[in-house]
């Protein structure tokens, strides 16, 4: 199992499933930011939008994806001032800019896109910029690793997200190894490096020796990034998260500090306590996440779910399965 | 349609595009004997007549190889000439923004009739609009066109003659238009220019080697995605593309992995795709003589298998579907 959109999207667009032997199936697991972050997160935003003079700025993929009623996308079509920016310093300059405005950025993703709100959230409290906020979804990457094992998820291995892991390098995985006996393979994103990958972890499978690897040496190393993990860390501390299609796991997500209180939007703005619902009827976005299913199992999968009218969270972003397996293989070929 | 209101999706030569052509189609089409492509060709007192429009809203104005002068020019003089049409006359009408300087204006012009001028057209009427402040982006062009075809080329747009072995060329590097606007909207710094050219005396010379050309169609929005699944979609064959003949700047490359494009879907200006018969050969050759073609390349083959499917051969040897975009490309979160 795969559990990084990058590697998703990476295994399709080589086309490598197409080259594999029938005995070896490459799972998606939870690895698509925007499919596993709450529609109630996008209602949070949308509230926060309709703050007076606010500017909401958003990282591309997140802008589509739908909330209970509407998405960021209809609301600006509808005149409301929501900015694409291509990282959260764009939105952080917007601040500067703007100084009479409230500028709100919805921070998601994993450890990769976590610091990068840890620094802009730092930099906004060193130039005492009063205007900045982040509405936090950013979630980590071991629990639900390991969540996914104890709810009797049937696979052989991990390739690890290269991401992640250039930040946080390999450590994060050694308990996966130990307490699940289950072998995780630290991946790169070429064609060469994910057929390395799942060769590493074959060749760990038939010796039943399941170990720690790391096959994308050139960028992740052991220690990982640690002027990076520090501002996360600093900034950020570990509470439970819910996650899209799986439930609440216990000391998954990342909250800003008290001591940033005064950055976090949900402090500021704060948007209503909501209790998580199921998934649209018929959508099996969860068990896909989770791995139980692919999405040719779907029965909305390409009639009633396409990227243009996304039912589940995993059509919605181009790194989601769902999104994926219809862009690159909708029908075998 | 999919939602009641227009988002950027609707004009990004995607699906929702298509959706809104259907509609406009289905209220304006009476006379069914007019082939409708890039260009509309007829019959008509002057012979057989190609006749096309198209708005220009780029942003900015100005871009690394042209600016949207040069590209009002060249796309309606590309609709016509991939009809298989010799592009003669061009109608220009701005719409300006209050408060635009007027130096800026005639520089937008004159690149228009140097482009014009190379191109081999006149631009023979016009009109002019001013709007307040915030009701335009400083200057919207439409240009329209009309060219004349000869009788044996009249096919050509529609694809008709397209058959299972024909060749499928494409005339250099794909998608550097879309990511050179892309970048100086980011600050994007790079070496990435737009293609942006009028494609009319190329593909002349072409059409003079022989009579194998079975379809033609420039890439723009949507990219060599959207023409390719059109065209399969519409013959009803299969057409198979091998990845590692399609030509690449590798400096686009290396944006659209870091941005998560697929250079696929993005457009381009300077670029046709030509399906060719058993001339092909002769073609490529010729395609390659033009300064605009130095990078030619035979990039696929119409086959009989998967009818309606575009399927590409990887460059690790593995095979995947292109697609139609859904919408706009959107840069990935990590």
């Amino acid at each position: 199992m795969e559990v990084c959109g990058g590697h998703t999207t990476s295994i399709h667009k080589f086309g490598i499933p197409s080259l594999l032997p029938d005995n070896i199936k490459l799972l998606s697991g939870p690895g698509c930011p925007v499919c596993v972050t709450s529609r109630y997160f996008i209602d949070d935003a949308l509230e926060c939008s309709r703050t007076e003079n606010i500017i909401l700025t958003t990282l591309g993929d997140l802008i589509r994806v739908p909330g209970t009623e509407t998405s960021l996308y209809k609301e600006k079509s509808k005149g409301r001032d929501i900015r694409i920016v291509y990282s959260v310093l764009d939105a952080l300059q917007i601040a500067k800019d703007n100084k009479d405005k409230k500028i709100v950025f919805p921070g998601i993703g994993f450890e990769t896109t976590a610091p990068l709100s840890a620094a802009a959230i730092l930099q906004a409290k060193e130039t005492g910029l009063d205007n900045f906020y982040i509405l936090s979804a950013h979630k980590i990457m071991p629990p639900v690793m390991k969540a996914l094992i104890t709810e009797g998820v049937k696979i052989n291995g991990y390739i690890c997200p290269g991401h992640v892991s250039v930040i946080t390098g390999t450590e994060i995985y050694k308990s996966i190894v130990e307490d699940y006996k289950l072998g995780c393979v630290v991946s790169g994103f070429e064609a060469l490096d994910i057929l390395q990958s799942i060769y590493m972890l074959v060749n760990q499978i038939e010796k039943n020796q399941p170990a720690l690897e790391n096959q994308y040496t050139r960028a992740v190393k052991k220690k990982g990034n640690k002027k990076a993990l520090a501002m996360m860390n600093r900034v950020f501390e570990t509470s439970d998260d819910w996650w899209r299609g799986i439930g609440t796991i216990p000391g998954s997500g990342l909250s800003l500090k008290s001591e940033f209180k005064s950055f976090d939007a949900r402090q500021i703005f704060n948007p209503v306590e909501r209790t998580e619902s199921e998934e649209e009827k018929g959508c099996i976005c969860g068990k896909i996440l989770k791995g139980f299913k692919t999405p040719a199992d779907c029965p909305l999968f390409s009639h009633l779910c396409t990227p243009v009218n996304p039912v589940g969270a995993c059509m919605v972003s181009g790194e989601g399965s769902c999104a994926t397996w219809y862009k690159y293989k909708r029908e075998a070929v | 349609m999919s939602s009641n209101i227009i988002t950027l999706d609707h004009g990004s030569g995607g699906k929702l595009t298509m959706d809104l052509i259907k509609m406009f189609t289905s209220n304006f089409r009476k006379n069914n004997s007019i082939e409708m492509t890039d260009s509309a060709v007829f019959n008509s007192e002057l012979g057989i007549t190609a006749f096309t429009t198209d708005s220009y809203v780029v942003n900015p104005i100005y871009f690394p190889g042209g600016d949207i002068g040069k590209l009002a020019v060249c796309g309606t003089v590309n609709d016509l000439a991939v009809s298989g049409a010799i592009p003669k006359y061009l109608s220009c009408a701005f719409i300006l923004e209050e408060g635009l300087s007027i130096d800026e204006l005639e520089s937008i012009v004159k690149s228009m009739s140097k482009t014009a001028d190379s191109a081999g057209v006149s631009i023979i009427t016009g009109d002019t609009k001013v709007v307040e402040k915030g009701a335009c982006d400083r200057m919207f062009i439409n240009t329209a066109g009309v060219g004349f075809l000869q009788k044996k080329h009249k096919l050509i747009g529609s694809g008709a003659n397209v058959k299972p072995g024909d060749k499928i060329l494409i005339n250099g590097n794909i998608g550097d238009h879309g990511l050179a606007v892309l970048s100086i909207r980011n600050s994007f710094t790079n070496d990435i220019k737009s293609d942006c050219a009028p494609l009319n005396n190329l593909i002349k010379n072409c059409l003079a080697v022989n009579d194998s050309i079975h379809f033609m169609r420039d890439a723009t929005r949507g990219g060599l995605a959207a023409v390719l699944t059109e065209l399969s979609e519409k013959v009803n064959f299969g057409i198979s593309i091998n990845e590692k003949n399609i030509p690449l700047a590798e400096s686009t490359r290396g944006l659209c992995e870091f941005l998560g494009f697929d250079p696929l879907h993005l457009a381009n200006e300077g670029k046709v795709i030509i399906v060719a018969g058993d001339g092909w050969k002769e073609i490529l050759k010729t395609m390659e003589s033009h300064p605009l073609g130095k990078e030619s390349r035979v990039i696929g083959t119409i086959v009989d298998r998967y009818p309606g499917r575009v399927v590409l051969e990887t460059e690790i040897g593995g095979s995947r579907i292109i697609d139609i975009p859904a919408g706009m490309q959107l840069p990935r979160i990590c």
